[in-house]
């Protein structure tokens, strides 16, 4: 039996994701200090834009984590319908409400920037308007995933709904960039970038930042699930007993 | 209840066409039988699409400009509406589990169900959508490419709307949970097709448009069955 199946047991894996998630907390608080340290103190300010530039150290990172974890959950969904694993299943609800919450702050977050330098909180942008969209796939997925008696259930049919709507997420994008756009380009590519180099690590450890705080997380909230659903197995009552 | 009237015995042998007729075939009579389904969808697509010179205002520029936003909103409003019948009566009173036994393949009966409902809520408002156009002062070519549109678009709708509802079969908060998981998916749909009627009117070329919603439905033909398929098993486990 190959290790990985051993952490595939819910019980097992409870035990590990408790002594996992407290470091990756501490790597997120770590990373994001030192990415708010340069973003906020050591980067030069911004010639077009000013200090109002600053925004994308959360703004950025945030965009880039809720399209990633929504990626993560439908991989996790995808497993769970193809080897039937029930940790998979629990690990893609538990990711989502970290990737909604992700895709709301780099609406708002944007919506504070777009105030002051496009002149307005919202526009029916092509990027502004598929986030929206990908923020309606995380709860209509959250909603489907709780919407069932039998909690096997949910597992699967928000599994689907999240490969389809993995789908559709390029799909929308590109529809939606058929209208003018008012959003800037992206400054990083695989190429290079036009960056300043103070404000590209700030940026990138902020985004590591964010990883980290998702993983430490998802962990915490499967923990939550896995001792909910196991809660009526030996293992469950001797750990209540244990702790009374 | 309404299918216990309708033969139910599928042949012993099963194939993909034969049941694609056969749920075809079924699911039209019922709709046939019960036409108070179709023509509500119907009334509410005529109805809502004249509030909005009731609430926006009667100037026709303004109207000719918004028109094939409206008529396309209230095609996916329509269509929305209709999706419960698809699966939801066949779920309740167990007739969804006896197809699932019959020996035709699952993705024949399911795309002669979907089939069947893109005919009785699509085509009806492909059919409307000409008679609505004139009352916002459309032109003739724009009218033509508005049902081209609809007549590429709505069958992607009932596909994706297929999908959503058979995946939320049994679930709490029907509707309003049908419209979270529907309506994100319809939006490219809604984009493309809107876009075709704009493009003409506007005096561009509509063919970007139309092609591309044309390949979203060639896609839409072959993805979107196995997905359906998929969620009714997960359903009917």
């Amino acid at each position: 039996m190959p290790a990985w199946s051993y952490l595939a047991s819910p019980a097992t894996f409870y035990g590990f994701a408790g002594r996992l998630a407290p470091w990756f907390f501490a790597l997120a608080a770590v990373l994001g200090a030192a990415g708010l340290y340069l973003g906020l103190f050591v980067a030069p300010t911004d010639a077009q834009q000013g200090e109002v530039y600053r925004v994308i150290f959360i703004h950025v990172p945030a965009a880039w984590m809720s399209m990633f974890l929504y990626f993560v959950m439908a991989c996790y969904g995808g497993v769970s319908l193809t080897f039937n694993t029930r940790l998979a299943a629990m690990m893609a609800r538990s990711i989502a409400p970290t990737g909604a919450m992700f895709t709301f702050v780099s609406l708002w977050t944007g919506s504070f920037w777009g105030r002051p330098t496009w002149g307005t909180y919202w526009v029916w942008d092509a990027r502004l308007t598929s986030e929206l969209v990908l923020l309606f796939l995380y709860f209509g997925f959250i909603a489907l995933a709780n919407a069932f008696e039998d909690p096997r259930r949910g597992d699967r049919a928000a599994a689907l709904l999240a490969l389809i709507g993995l789908v559709n997420l390029p799909i929308i994008y590109f529809s939606v960039q058929w209208w003018n756009t008012l959003h800037q380009g992206s400054s990083v590519n695989l190429r290079g970038t036009t960056m300043h180099k103070t404000m590209l690590a700030g940026m990138l450890l902020m985004a590591f930042s964010f990883w980290m705080y998702s993983i430490g997380t998802a962990l915490t909230r499967v923990r939550a699930v896995i001792i909910e659903r196991e809660r009526r197995t030996h293992w469950v009552r001797g750990l209540a007993g244990a702790r009374a | 209840m309404s299918s216990a009237h309708v033969e139910l015995h599928a042949p012993a042998a099963g194939s993909f066409g034969g049941g694609f007729a056969w749920a075809f075939r079924r699911d039209m009579t019922i709709a046939w039988r019960h036409p108070g389904e179709t023509l509500l969808v119907i009334a509410f697509f005529v109805f809502v699409a004249s509030l909005f010179p009731l609430g926006i205002g009667a100037e026709p520029e303004l109207l000719r400009r918004i028109a094939p936003g409206v008529i396309w909103v209230c095609a996916v409003l329509a269509t929305f509406l209709s999706l419960p019948a698809m699966f939801a009566a066949d779920y309740a009173d167990g007739s969804l589990e006896q197809m699932a036994l019959s020996p035709h393949p699952m993705s024949g009966w399911v795309s002669g169900k979907i089939a069947a409902h893109w005919v009785a809520s699509g085509v009806p408002v492909i059919a409307l959508s000409p008679l609505i156009g004139l009352q916002y002062g459309l032109a003739t070519d724009t009218l033509a490419i508005l049902a081209a549109a609809l007549a590429l678009g709505t069958p992607v709708l009932s596909l994706l709307g297929a999908a959503c509802t058979a995946l939320a079969l049994g679930a709490r908060g029907g509707g309003t949970l049908l419209a979270l998981l529907a309506l994100p998916l319809f939006v490219p749909v809604l984009i493309f097709g809107a876009g075709a009627a704009d493009a003409q009117a506007s005096g561009l070329s509509s063919a970007p448009h139309l092609s591309l919603l044309g390949a979203g439905f060639l896609v839409a033909c072959v993805a979107l069955p196995p997905a359906v398929c998929a969620a009714v098993r997960i359903a009917l486990d």
